[in-house]
């Protein structure tokens, strides 16, 4: 079976980097092959025209749904639950990895 | 040598004064609060929570750009701006990409370092040192969490987390910083007249990042005369600018352009190319530094949010938006029915509470009675404000403040004019021996009756206690 | 008969007439839970105490009054909730192991729902991690298996919810639809699925794959039953700005209704190769009987068939890419590398789709054709009242056999998907078995107009009686 290499590994490396995703070297080499192929497949939208299609971006006809601006506690949380499934967390905050800013 | 020429632009972020946050229901006021004490599902970014757009931020935003002369678009949307931050707990920001609430505005500001000269006029709308300031877009967002820095940990606040966050992105029409403090600190005002912020950059609910290009002027500018007759302008923008952030004040602002330009000029003059990047300003070596963060160019894969529905403006509803007076208008307003001096009215307008002072004495009837003048009740507010004293009393117990300054002010007079106080007791001692003689035998409270001759004869523009003083002294003989 | 193989609609008349106690119907789901499920493997967490507790509540609301079920039409029906469910203190994996420990604090708007509505919640079950699937097997804690079958695929995502049901082990069982995954393992489990139209369900809590894509559906034994269910989960709610207002019917009414006259059609595109010869012909058979119903059967055309796969295939993992953003590992869950294969996979192939210089023809391209497919079926619902096709290419395949390609994994969604990317509601019946292995049909109706797929589907299940036939295990 022909087996098309669309993505390169640097383009591969790029696209994991950006999606936050550490990635091992055979997870990087099975993803290029396996995406490729998806990419391969999904080229076959180039068939068709739509020069005169609107994208659709929502498919309900729905316009200018909002809110009012009330505060209301019935969905509040509190700090506890807040910070119930975090790994880790020190006085009320949710404790990360340290960043700094260099 | 060419002289080098500078491109400033301005992006500039106001928290909106909600009641709740842009997408929930949780209160938008986090200041002080105990973290992570205002949160739900939706601003903590648990899975399966979702956004519904906060109507008020929505109807502020077109506040902001009709008060900055933008357009209104008919269909506006969010979009989703993705990029990885423990403060952001989507993962993505909820903001707007290319169909902004608002664009193609611009705001007029006195400039002191103007370069134009008004005698043509036929360049862009300009008067005096006045320049015009374009703006490319008002969008809405919403802001994202709090992170504090604590020895080798990073502690997270999602409190702030949705507060709905206006940005204000300028054209880089500015080539120098006294102009970015004369705008910002106008821009500061006009959000705080709309009451839709309080713009305290100290508290970061008005937080600015100007971006800064300098190149040598060769590079810059192309004029044409077209057939029209109109000066075009065309601008080849440099390639590469800097952005600078963490500036919290505007004096700060200016410091960071100032010195930023200067960094580029002498790159330039070495020879070299500014580098694209984002710096840091640090306040007490008046510095900019490099941010050592990953060179690559952020992509933010926008699209369009599939949670919120688009919006839309009808022609009426963007006409019901009503602007109230901004604070150039009123200062016009203020010196043509007023007759106050140009400086003191721009003063007097920086603070709406004072203006709603003003204009509640100046009301007043008795302003008239007490043939008070603009420019005293002026002073009176000023002189509070310049001594940072509260001018949240009633009108009624400003006026009598202000009587009682003119007293002193006359006092202060009196001191030049001790001459004419002399006369004018001397006068009444004569025409009125009755009462002097009232007085001389004892009957203490005649002196009352000269006291208020005295003061009719001054026109009240005298201290009746140390007319009572003086009388007293110059019987006593 | 079992009752925990009762319908919902008998186990109510059952209840009332205290043939039996909720507790009594809520502790034989258990029961048989303890005794099948480690061969099905269709429950990942079981709410035991909790469910009895609301059973015992529930036989207190019954001995006070029948009447109870008026305000209450699911009153000690025992179900289990898909693990994308958000359910307040239980435990929700979404399949995954990278929130394996992840307990929320609030409940979805359907669960809030379903549980005004009485409904006893047994537990929360199987899926392909995140609805990234169709078999059941991209589950990381393991497949559920067919209980028709032990080797078998039970279909997906929601596999341990057609399992559950299938077996007895509950009444109902929910799901999401994204791009078969009620249908599918209702097609495979011998049950009736709803995937509703988009919007007509709440989405709030329940964790988000495709956002403009996912519906909130439900599987059960029969069509009235399914009518029943969507009574109580349908509706605006304020919470998700994309839910309609359009009112919610007395969807169970419709069901007395004949077909007769009724106009059917099937896409001719959908008759292509690549389907099992059985399937085919067991879809010929359907036809017939339509017709022996009275309704009048229609070729029709959606001409954009062959580009729906793509163009699901760029937008779906887009969107998951950025729903599955917020799993950062700081607020909740493990670390990104703890996602399984398929949805690393979908989350590069999203991010890629997005990224700069790529959005245009990926994403941009996709929602055009998108509202090409829209319109095919807006066409297609001129012609016809409803449309059918078969659920699936294949009968149900064996565990293992397709999980390596995932592109022949993500082609067995052909006539799935595109009701997905068209916002249409659609509904599984079962209509038969092939080599003891059940095989369904959906019936795929204009956008809110469930009513009708309840109308045919109910002519066709009163006419084939399927769902008697339980599974042995």
């Amino acid at each position: 079976m022909k087996k098309k290499i669309i993505l390169t590994e640097d383009e591969i490396k790029h696209i994991a980097r950006l999606a936050n995703l550490p990635l091992t070297q055979e997870e990087i080499n099975k993803f290029q092959e396996q995406l490729s192929e998806v990419v391969d497949y999904i080229n076959k939208l180039n068939k068709i025209n739509t020069d005169k299609v609107e994208p659709i971006a929502q498919l309900t006809d729905l316009v200018k749904v909002y809110k009012k601006d009330i505060q209301s506690s019935e969905r509040s949380l509190t700090q506890e639950e807040a910070s119930k499934n975090a790994k880790a967390k020190k006085n009320g905050f949710i404790k990360t990895k340290s960043i700094f800013n260099l | 040598m060419n002289k080098p020429k500078s491109y400033i632009g301005l992006e500039v972020h106001v928290e909106l004064m909600t009641k709740s946050k842009m997408f929930c229901q949780c209160s938008a006021n986090y200041f002080a609060k105990e973290p992570n004490s205002q949160v739900c599902p939706v601003c903590l970014g648990l899975p399966g929570a979702l956004p519904v757009p906060n109507k008020k931020a929505v109807e502020w935003t077109v506040l902001i750009g009709k008060a900055l002369n933008c357009k209104i678009n008919n269909v506006s949307k969010f979009d989703r701006k993705h990029y990885f931050y423990p403060d952001l707990p989507k993962g993505y920001q909820i903001s707007q990409y290319d169909e902004p609430i608002a664009n193609n505005g611009w705001l007029k500001v006195k400039s002191q370092k103007s370069k134009v000269k008004s005698s043509n006029n036929e360049t862009m709308k300009q008067s005096n040192n006045e320049k015009l300031f374009r703006i490319r877009r008002v969008h809405l967002e919403e802001d994202t969490g709090k992170l504090l820095h604590v020895g080798q940990e990073t502690l997270v606040d999602f409190n702030r987390s949705g507060v709905p966050l206006v940005e204000i992105v300028t054209e880089p029409d500015f080539d120098n910083a006294d102009d970015v403090k004369f705008f910002l600190e106008e821009l500061h005002v006009i959000i705080r007249y709309l009451g839709v912020s309080n713009a305290d950059m100290e508290k970061g609910s008005m937080r600015i990042e100007p971006n800064i290009s300098v190149v040598s002027s060769q590079l810059s500018v192309v004029s044409k005369k077209s057939k029209t007759e109109k000066l075009k302008t065309e601008i080849r923008l440099p390639n590469y600018k800097v952005e600078v952030k963490n500036i919290n004040s505007f004096r700060f602002v200016k410091q960071a352009i100032e010195y930023e330009v200067e960094r580029q000029i002498e790159l330039l003059g070495k020879g070299k190319t500014p580098l694209q990047e984002t710096r840091g300003f640090d306040e007490k070596k008046g510095v900019t530094y490099s941010q050592r963060s990953k060179e690559e160019a952020h992509d933010y894969r926008y699209f369009p949010e599939p949670d919120i529905p688009p919006m839309t403006f009808a022609k009426k509803y963007i006409a019901s938006i009503n602007i109230p007076e901004l604070p150039q208008q009123k200062l016009k307003r203020y010196i043509k029915d007023f007759k106050i001096k140009e400086s003191d009215a721009f003063t007097l307008t920086r603070e709406l509470g004072m203006t709603k002072s003003f204009e509640e004495i100046m009301m007043h009837p008795e302003i008239r009675k007490l043939e008070i003048t603009a420019q005293e009740v002026v002073n009176l507010l000023l002189n509070k404000f310049r001594n940072q004293l509260s001018t949240d009393k009633t009108a009624e117990k400003l006026i009598e403040e202000i009587a009682a300054v003119k007293k002193l002010k006359v006092d202060i007079a009196n001191s030049f004019n001790e001459a004419e106080l002399n006369n004018s007791i001397t006068l009444i001692i004569k025409k009125n021996i009755v009462a002097v003689n009232d007085y001389k035998k004892g009957k203490l409270n005649a002196v009352m009756f000269l006291v208020g001759a005295v003061m009719r004869e001054l026109k009240g523009k005298a201290d009746p206690i140390i007319v009572k003083k003086k009388l007293i002294e110059k019987l006593s003989i | 008969m079992e009752i925990y193989y009762l319908t919902i609609k008998e186990a109510i008349g059952g209840l009332k007439k205290k043939s039996f106690s909720a507790l009594e119907l809520t502790k034989a789901c258990l029961q048989r839970i303890k005794l099948i499920d480690k061969k099905l493997f269709a429950f990942l967490t079981i709410d035991e105490s909790r469910a009895i507790e609301k059973a015992k509540e529930a036989d207190r609301l019954i001995r006070k009054s029948t009447e109870a079920f008026r305000t209450k039409p699911l009153l000690g029906i025992p179900i289990g909730l898909k693990d994308l469910f958000t359910t307040k203190d239980l435990r929700t994996t979404a399949g995954a192991k990278i929130i394996k420990d992840y307990i929320p604090p609030f409940d979805a708007t359907v669960v809030r729902k379903l549980k005004e509505a009485g409904a006893i919640i047994l537990g929360k079950t199987n899926e392909d991690a995140w609805g990234h699937g169709s078999s059941g097997e991209n589950s990381d804690y393991g497949p559920t298996r067919n209980p028709y079958n032990l080797d078998r695929v039970p279909g997906g995502s929601s596999s341990g919810s057609g399992a559950a049901l299938a077996s007895g082990e509950c009444l109902m069982a929910t799901g999401t639809d994204t791009g078969s995954s009620v249908r599918l393992p209702a097609a495979f489990c011998n049950l009736v699925g709803l995937k509703p139209t988009y919007g007509r369900v709440s989405r709030y809590g329940i964790i988000a794959m495709a956002s403009s894509f996912d519906t909130i559906g439900h599987i059960t034994r029969t069509v009235y039953d399914n009518a029943l269910a969507l009574e109580v989960t349908a509706g605006n709610d304020p919470y998700d700005a994309t839910s309609s207002s359009i009112p919610v019917l007395n969807y169970a009414s419709f069901l007395e209704k004949k077909i007769k006259s009724l106009k059917i059609g099937f896409p001719k595109e959908y008759l292509v190769e690549g389907i099992d010869k059985s399937v085919e012909e067991n879809f010929y058979d359907t036809i017939k009987i339509f017709e022996k119903l009275g309704a009048k059967l229609k070729k029709v055309s959606l001409p954009h068939t062959e580009y729906a796969m793509a163009c699901y295939y760029i937008l779906v993992p887009s969107e998951v890419s950025s729903n599955l953003a917020r799993f950062d590992g700081i607020r909740y869950g493990g670390e990104r590398n703890l996602f399984g294969a398929e949805a690393k996979r979908r989350i590069m192939l999203g991010t890629y789709t997005l990224s700069a210089g790529y959005y245009d023809a990926y994403y941009l391209k996709a929602a055009k054709v998108r509202r090409l497919i829209k319109q095919d079926f807006e066409r297609a619902f001129a012609e016809v009242d409803v449309m059918i096709a078969p659920s699936s290419p294949s009968i149900p395949f064996k565990i293992g056999e397709k999980i390596d390609n995932p592109l022949q994994m993500y082609l067995s969604d052909v006539f799935m998907c595109p009701v997905n990317v068209a916002g249409v509601p659609a509904l599984n019946i079962p209509s038969g078995f092939i080599e003891g292995l059940p095989v369904g049909i959906q019936i795929i109706g204009p956008h809110f107009k469930e009513e009708l797929l309840y109308q045919v589907g109910s002519a066709f299940e009163q006419e084939t009686k399927f769902y008697q036939i339980k599974p042995e295990i």
